[in-house]
């Protein structure tokens, strides 16, 4: 990595609360922290992971970052080489002019195409929108973009349900691509999909952001994949990041438990190799009621006093030379172990 | 394996058989809509297709097929029975029952369809947009098809017609007033599911207004409930304006429709003894609200792709 990174998207205190409503006046009742504080810098050309188990906010993160789920606090960021722009304080106009920069791939290929139209017919509204008058040339358009992901120009008028999960995802990847984003969130872009297939369309990814020289934010559950596309990983859990670092360096130097947890669950094809696996009880604590301290105290096998009183800041080490955060109040003890 | 011949299953022989008619190209890729091929083999509704267009045809060309003017009175012949001459006889004013009835299903008929649509389309409308955008607006809306839902619908369209006055047009104003509520809360609750689609959402991540994506995007996946609404809802303002005609709060009772015609029964000396004034208009109101249903149901059951036909 060189030196001086060009940011593209800077997140400072994130949050995404979720009020919870009760009784017949509607009454706020408790908020749901999907996601809550996150800083969090993005650099231009760079894949950056979003893991964590089911519920810690991954998602929500990623819709927040393109306003679908507005954050209620907090700032993002997006410098576009001229200008830096906060994306919570743009007046829907703006909004348009930054819709073209920032994209989303999402997870569920069954929901992401309309039905009702043809593959041409859904993604021809996006260019109308965004500049594109003639019909003959968004013809052009929509046709090289099946081509760029390995599919035929005809199928553009077929209806979804006429197409496989792994086309339907290809064709949400080309709609992404439609109208030439710097970023594009990859929500669980692959994991709807069959392993032969997710090989498949992450390939494909790595190609066009080759090409393209984009920028990914890339949400998953898998670590296998992490390892496969992304240049730095980002672990979240209960709407907090408790662990950002180089990917080979997470994997080498593992500076939070809880991370530790996720790589032991990786399976790996070798008999002779056992692995020690850590088993984390529980399920992820109410998002409403998190626990106080470190929000991973309770199935935490290193846990101490502190842990339960002081919540551990997001704090910047170096290993191997590289930048590495962690948010542990033993991060370096980790190290040793 | 020793030998023997797998037994052929009288399943497989079948099977085989098409196979040889598709290779002899007799069996033609078929032709139309699923949805239209899964109505025409269901029987209900090809019946009921068969009895509305049949009273539908009669309607619109009903000065070929009657002989006698539906408002001209024959004072000399009233009350005459069904014969060659008056098919369905003559009512109490002298009036041929017949041609009563095939011109009085031209305003029915007007009056069912017409407030139908036009409720519809108030319905849609609003509730397409409302159920997607949510917020303050939806709020108000839904707050105020319930205030209309919650009078018992004939007593406000009593109300509205006494202050409106009798009228074909004032019917239809006041039938859609009265009924875009249903209409509304069904759009808006396939809006409301249609909106958690992941389309929907990459949509607006492309910056689209909400007005495209609504009515452009998301109402062709709700039209099949909405469509089956409107037929039935059809047999309903039928039904409503022959109550309504019944009370003599309808259409003018100078104008023939068949509310007006079944409103003779009022009167229990020609309920008893004079059956051919009403008996053939209250037959021809069942039909026709049972071939609206029956078609209603079958669009139903061909527009779920989960139904196989």
């Amino acid at each position: 990595m060189s030196e001086a990174r060009e940011t593209i998207l800077t997140l400072k205190d994130v949050e995404t609360h979720f009020p919870i409503k009760k009784g017949v006046f509607k009454r706020t009742a408790g908020h749901v922290k999907a996601v809550d504080g996150i800083s969090l810098e993005v650099y231009r050309g760079e894949t950056l992971a979003l893991v964590g188990e089911s519920g810690c906010g991954k998602t929500t993160l990623g819709k927040s970052i393109l306003q679908l789920v507005k954050p209620t606090g907090g700032k993002i960021i997006y410098n576009d080489k001229a200008t830096e722009r906060d994306l919570c304080r743009l007046s829907q106009k703006e909004m348009m002019e930054v819709n073209r920069k920032l994209q989303i791939v999402f997870q569920d290929p069954q929901s992401s195409l309309n039905p009702a139209f043809t593959v041409f017919g859904s993604l021809q509204d996006p260019l109308k929108t965004h500049g594109i008058k003639s019909k003959a040339e968004r013809r052009k358009i929509i046709g090289d973009l099946l081509e760029s992901v390995n599919m035929r120009r005809e199928q553009m008028d077929l209806y979804p349900h006429e197409f496989s999960g792994g086309q339907r995802q290809r064709i949400g990847i080309a709609r992404a691509l439609s109208i030439e984003p710097d970023l594009i969130v990859c929500d669980e872009a692959v994991s709807a999909l069959d392993v032969s297939i997710q090989a498949q369309v992450l390939k494909l990814l790595k190609d066009i952001k080759k090409e393209r020289n984009l920028t990914y934010i890339f949400i998953t559950h898998d670590l296998s994949v992490v390892e496969y596309i992304s240049d730095r990983v980002a672990v979240m859990y209960l709407g907090k990041i408790v662990e950002l670092a180089e990917v080979e360096d997470l994997y080498a130097s593992t500076m939070h438990p809880y991370t530790k947890a996720l790589l032991s669950a990786i399976p790996v094809a070798d008999l002779d190799r056992r692995k020690k696996r850590i088993l984390l009880e529980g399920d992820v604590p109410s998002p409403v009621n998190p626990p106080s301290g470190c929000p991973f105290h309770p199935r935490c096998n290193q846990c101490q006093d502190i842990c339960k009183k002081v919540i551990p800041s997001l704090k910047k080490f170096e290993t191997n030379g590289y930048e590495h955060y962690s948010a542990c109040h033993f991060a370096e003890e980790q190290l040793s172990q | 394996m020793n030998g023997t011949k797998k037994k052929i299953t009288r399943l497989e022989k079948k099977f085989d058989r098409i196979l040889m008619r598709e290779d002899t190209g007799l069996i033609k890729k078929k032709k139309g809509s699923r949805a239209f091929r899964k109505l025409m083999s269901n029987r209900l509704a090809v019946a009921g297709i068969i009895i509305v267009s049949v009273i539908l045809l009669a309607a619109v060309f009903a000065p070929l097929i009657c002989r006698y003017d539906p408002l001209k009175l024959d004072l000399r012949n009233k009350l005459q029975k069904p014969s060659i001459v008056h098919l369905l006889g003559t009512d109490q004013l002298g009036r041929d029952i017949f041609a009563r009835i095939v011109y009085g299903g031209r305003v029915s008929i007007l009056v069912g369809m017409g407030s139908a649509l036009t409720s519809a389309v108030v319905g849609v409308a609003i509730g397409a947009y409302t159920g997607y955008k949510g917020g303050l607006l939806d709020n108000i809306m839904l707050r105020l098809s319930e205030i209309v839902m919650a009078f018992p619908q004939i007593i406000l369209v009593l109300l509205l017609v006494t202050i409106m006055g009798q009228g074909l047009r004032n019917l239809i104003i006041i039938f859609t007033l009265t009924g875009w509520g249903g209409i509304y809360r069904m759009t808006r609750a396939q809006m409301l599911s249609l909106r958690e689609e992941e389309y929907v959402q990459a949509l607006r991540a492309f910056g689209l207004n909400s007005f495209a994506i609504a009515y452009k995007h998301m109402l062709p996946n709700a039209v099949g409930p909405i469509v089956v609404n409107i037929t039935l809802s059809t047999a309903m303002f039928i039904l409503y304006e022959a109550a309504l005609s019944f009370l003599g709060l309808g259409v003018p009772l100078n104008i023939s429709t068949w509310g007006n015609i079944v409103n003779i029964a009022q009167d229990l000396r020609y309920l008893q003894f004079f059956w051919w004034l009403w008996v053939p208009g209250a037959i021809v109101i069942s039909l026709f609200v049972l071939g609206v249903n029956f078609i209603g149901d079958g669009l139903r059951d061909s527009a779920d792709p989960m139904q196989q036909g």
